[in-house]
């Protein structure tokens, strides 16, 4: 038996540990699980309250998190930045207050932002906080789908369970992430998931696309795509992040197609086991080639389906013990 | 399940210490032949029989009645599995994981099901069975098969076919293995 204590909020993937990403994972495979039954939806959650701040577009982080509350029963409350009294001038600290005083007993965030989760998880006083994107940070719940995908197909290639694998098939597994790397909060995410696991990332962008501090991050970098695309298990593909001026550090969307995009060439390169993943949205024809997208290496459609189920294990993690004495337990 | 939730899980956890031996296991093995035939009695057959065991302690035991089941009826009867962990009615009080999978590749509608657990304590875990097994279909009928009933019910069930019927208090604990059936105590609770 172990016990595993949940943290109050999920603002960044460190929040969980290497214990607390398998927890959620294995958590996550027995939801996916009720995704398959003939009625989706279980009691485990009922009448709490779900609320969903979004400051910022959204289509896959939006509709997973307001699904997996539904299939947990809990009630969610949509809350529109763009009709909302923001526009009358209030603040965020009073719109905050307003949701919780509502009752939420759980607040899922996006901001351009970064850092607005850390700032509202100050100011509730027992609604969990639970970050959905903030601005080129984190986006803790996108790593774990990749993760949870990841590991589902190692899986299936050696015939076993998922959660049978636990978190130690990371270990030593080889992941590129490709693109956009400063503006991405899903790198981010990923880099600290995977290295917390025992993966060995490696990084590969245009060099005005590199995090300033990357010496810092415990990843190595590479120069050559083309090298470094031959050697690896995982390949993550990121979005060029225009809407935060990425547009700028590249000379032209075709030279940074032909240099970092995953292109028809490219991806003939590719060992045929490597992974392809993308957290979407995808910008096909830019950082991967419509091909390659719908190639079978390409696991885009599977991570969405796994968002769901990962939703549903981070809300059903923090909000399951919101008002337990100890921490959860197995077994 | 409830037995074992109830007595290995922290505040509540502790080591079991023996005290008597109800069913050795020759006896189980004659109590799961009898339930197996009352099984295939009552419903004419096992046509329309899925065993569903709860995890865990009801899964080897669905396991075994399904084998007694084939031999005397000459078909195997489909055998799922079912973890009750988000039907629970303490989730937010004492929340517990899913600490095994649930698997039932079947559609239960029009099925007679037979629910299999080891035990039979408060009846809350069959409660949640209950609930979890309306969301695989509409079952033409539920039936419940435990090896033990220990008495204590806080819900209005009953179980179908009993191994063995023993009464037992509130602290003690009934431990059913491949072994038998022990009845004991938990110390350092």
């Amino acid at each position: 038996m172990t016990e595993f204590r949940a943290p109050r909020h999920l603002l960044s993937i460190d929040d969980l540990g290497a214990n607390g990403i398998r927890e959620a994972m294995s958590l996550a495979e027995a939801f996916a699980e009720v995704e398959r039954r003939v009625i989706p939806k279980v009691p485990a959650l009922r009448g709490k309250v779900v609320a969903t701040l979004f400051f910022e577009d959204s289509t896959r982080t939006r509709l997973s998190f307001e699904s997996a509350a539904k299939r947990l029963s809990c009630d969610v409350l949509t809350f529109n930045a763009g009709t909302s009294s923001l526009k009358k001038g209030e603040s965020l600290r009073d719109t905050v207050e307003v949701i919780e005083a509502m009752g939420a007993d759980a607040v899922v965030i996006r901001h351009s932002c970064s850092g607005t989760p850390v700032q509202v998880s100050r100011w509730v006083s027992r609604a969990r906080v639970i970050n959905g994107g903030d601005g080129s940070h984190e986006h803790p719940t996108q790593a774990l789908a990749d993760c949870l995908t990841v590991r589902q197909v190692i899986a299936e290639r050696q015939g076993v369970e998922p959660d049978s694998l636990g978190v130690e098939c990371f270990n030593g597994l080889r992941v590129l992430i490709v693109g956009d790397i400063a503006h991405s909060r899903v790198a981010r995410s990923q880099v600290l998931a995977y290295t917390t696991l025992g993966a060995r990332v490696t990084l590969c962008a245009p060099g005005t696309l590199l995090p300033g501090n990357v010496e810092s991050w415990p990843v190595g970098v590479a120069g050559d795509l083309d090298a470094a695309i031959k050697e690896t298990d995982v390949v993550s593909l990121l979005r060029l992040q225009r809407e935060r001026g990425s547009g700028t550090y590249v000379p032209s969307l075709r030279e940074y197609t032909q240099g970092w995009g995953l292109t028809a060439r490219r991806a003939s390169l590719l060992k045929k086991e490597t992974i392809i993943t993308h957290p979407g949205p995808m910008v096909r024809g830019v950082e991967i080639a419509s091909d390659v997208a719908d190639m079978e290496q390409s696991v885009v459609k599977r991570q969405v389906t796994n968002g769901v189920a990962v939703r549903m294990a981070v809300l059903f993690l923090l909000l399951a013990t919101s008002d337990a004495r100890g921490g959860i337990q197995r077994g | 399940m409830a037995e074992r939730e109830r007595s290995h899980t922290r505040p509540l956890g502790g080591v079991f210490i023996p005290r008597a031996q109800v069913l050795s296991a020759a006896d189980l093995q004659r109590a799961l032949t009898r339930m197996s035939h009352e099984v295939a009695e009552r419903n004419g057959g096992i046509e329309e029989v899925v065993l569903v065991g709860l995890q865990t302690g009801g899964v080897p035991i669905a396991k075994r009645m399904a084998a007694v089941l084939t031999e005397i009826e000459g078909a195997e009867p489909p055998v799922g599995t079912l973890d009750v962990a988000f039907y629970r009615d303490d989730i937010g009080l004492r929340p517990v994981l899913p600490e095994a999978t649930t698997d039932i590749s079947m559609d239960l509608t029009g099925a007679i099901v037979v629910l299999v657990d080891d035990v039979l304590f408060t009846g809350r875990t069959v409660r949640a069975a209950l609930n979890a097994l309306g969301d695989y279909g509409r079952a033409k009928a539920i039936q419940l098969a435990v090896v033990v009933d220990r008495g204590h019910r806080e819900l209005p069930i009953r179980p179908d076919f009993v191994g063995k019927n023993l009464p037992t208090n509130r602290e003690e604990m009934v431990d059913v293995s491949d072994d038998g059936v022990m009845i004991g105590t938990v110390e350092g609770r």
